[in-house]
């Protein structure tokens, strides 16, 4: 059968990027990272085409990596092959609401 | 290497030759509209601002008319003022025939209303584009370009594959000795580290991170989350979870060379060179107005879900990094980026075809959404209220 795709832009990702159709819970997938290396995985939940994939245990509240850099937080203990997204991913910037909260 | 563009009396080249259609107010959109509906080689600024807004706006909506009008792909300008509206309508036209361009304006108050204003527009637009109709085209240096870049309806494919083939154009253009804008300050937050560490003194990265944080504020002011107003609910569907994943994709198109500065929403490029920034949010009809204001020939647009839309007198090129989505619409659709995530092209390549149609763009050749005239993309970013 043939590989599905995902992508690791840089080395500190504890994300990958899926290019691929049709990947759902259970398919097996194959990480590529710019060095060529590559890691398999299976993936807990059906994820659409550009979505991100966890490939590393992100305890809640630790940051997620994409392009090297932060893009957000983890709101709850997220596991390898899990979809990553809005549903447990916090971003940290333009947060209004949590300063009306503050006051 | 040289391109072919319209020679302006003020120096400027111009890649297209029209005559701008310019109401002063939202209030005089009817009359323009029946205008440039009836004489071709018109295009018309169609924005909703002019009047009841405090001073700053006032004068930015001014100068935004000014810049946009003296664009040298504007050949000609008819202003179509209705009388009693809060911008400066006089100066407008002053400064836009200053650049030595042939400026005509009506009044529509003055004229005695809607069906003699339009009468007066037709036969003032008509002799404006037969004056500027023969003018031809004579070769140029690259390093007159003024090229604008943009990325619009993103998804998870603009950061990996189109807005790369933008950074690899712009580094290229760059190096040529041309300019660079780009803009939407919004896409800086949560990257402006990096944009700072490329400015080339450290009062442009100051800069750079108040522009940032005068932005957020104003998305804090509300006290709400910014997301789904950034990143817009299409940006979450394919794929982008928060501001910062989308600003570190929108950056890539910047390319790799030093920032040199950061201009002002309404300002033009007067002999800036090399990658600059304009401070422009980045909704598609409001960074457009500011890129063209740059008096930019065209501008380079990355997409992943399909963004079709254009500006009245730039030509808009649209680079698609999602492969399903070029399949789709293909007819809005300029150059297919797809190819980088598919594994079929790499990112020099795609980016030397796109340098190729920037020359033909340059020289004439009409981009899609030109050939549609799906080109009315364009409104003015003022920061306080109507009132």
């Amino acid at each position: 059968m043939e590989l599905k795709l995902g992508l690791k832009v840089h080395e500190k990702d504890n994300v990958a990027t899926i290019f691929a159709e049709r990947i759902v819970k259970g398919t097996q997938i194959e990480i590529h990272d710019k060095s060529g290396n590559k890691q398999l995985l299976i993936v807990l939940d059906d994820i659409p085409y550009g979505h991100k994939v966890a490939v590393t245990v992100i305890t809640k509240g630790n940051l997620i990596n994409k392009y090297g850099e932060e893009i957000g937080i983890a709101t709850r203990d997220i596991k390898p092959g899990e979809h990553v997204h809005i549903h447990n991913l916090d971003s940290m910037r333009g947060r209004g609401d949590l300063e009306r909260s503050r006051t | 290497m040289k391109f072919k563009g319209y020679i302006r009396k003020n120096g400027k080249i111009g890649s297209r030759n029209l005559v701008a259609v310019i109401p002063s107010v939202v209030c005089a959109n009817d009359v323009a509209q029946a205008i440039v509906r009836q004489v071709q080689g018109t295009v018309g600024y169609f924005h909703h601002q002019g009047c009841c807004q405090l001073p700053p706006d006032l004068k930015r909506v001014t100068n935004t008319l000014i810049s946009l009008g003296s664009s040298p792909n504007v050949g000609a300008a008819l202003i179509v003022s209705l009388g009693c509206e809060g911008t400066d309508y006089v100066r407008v036209a002053e400064e836009i025939a200053s650049t030595g361009k042939p400026t005509a304006m009506i009044g529509i108050q003055k004229l005695g209303g809607t069906s003699k204003a339009i009468q007066a527009g037709i036969d003032a637009a008509q002799a404006l584009i037969l004056k500027i109709s023969s003018m031809q085209r004579e070769e140029t240096d690259i390093s007159n370009v003024v090229m604008s870049i943009k990325c619009g309806a993103s998804d998870a494919t603009s950061g990996m594959a189109s807005n790369c083939v933008i950074g690899y154009v712009s580094d290229k253009f760059v190096d040529l000795g041309a300019t660079v804008i780009f803009g939407e300050t919004t896409e800086f937050i949560g990257a402006e580290h990096i944009l700072a560490r490329r400015a080339i003194t450290e009062d442009v990265a100051k800069q750079i991170f108040e522009i940032v944080s005068q932005m957020e504020d104003r998305a804090r002011s509300l006290g709400c989350d910014m997301r789904s107003g950034q990143p817009t609910p299409g940006n979450i569907l394919g794929g982008l979870s928060s501001i910062e994943e989308k600003s570190l994709g929108a950056i890539a198109k910047s390319g790799s060379r030093p920032i040199e500065g950061v201009l002002d929403y309404t300002e033009k490029v007067t002999n800036q060179k090399g990658l600059w920034i304009k401070d422009t949010p980045g909704r598609e009809p409001e960074i457009l107005t500011g890129m063209a204001c740059t008096g930019a020939q065209f501008m380079l647009f990355s997409t992943g879900r399909g963004a079709p839309q254009g500006f009245p007198s730039m030509p808009v090129i649209k680079i698609c990094g999602n492969p399903l989505t070029f399949e789709r619409m293909q007819h809005d659709m300029d150059i297919n980026a797809g190819t980088i995530i598919t594994g079929q092209k790499s990112i020099e390549e795609v980016g030397e075809e796109v340098f190729a149609m920037t020359i033909r763009v340059l020289n004439g050749e009409m981009t899609k959404n030109e050939a549609l005239q799906y080109y009315n993309s364009i409104d003015i970013h003022t920061l306080g209220p109507v009132i």
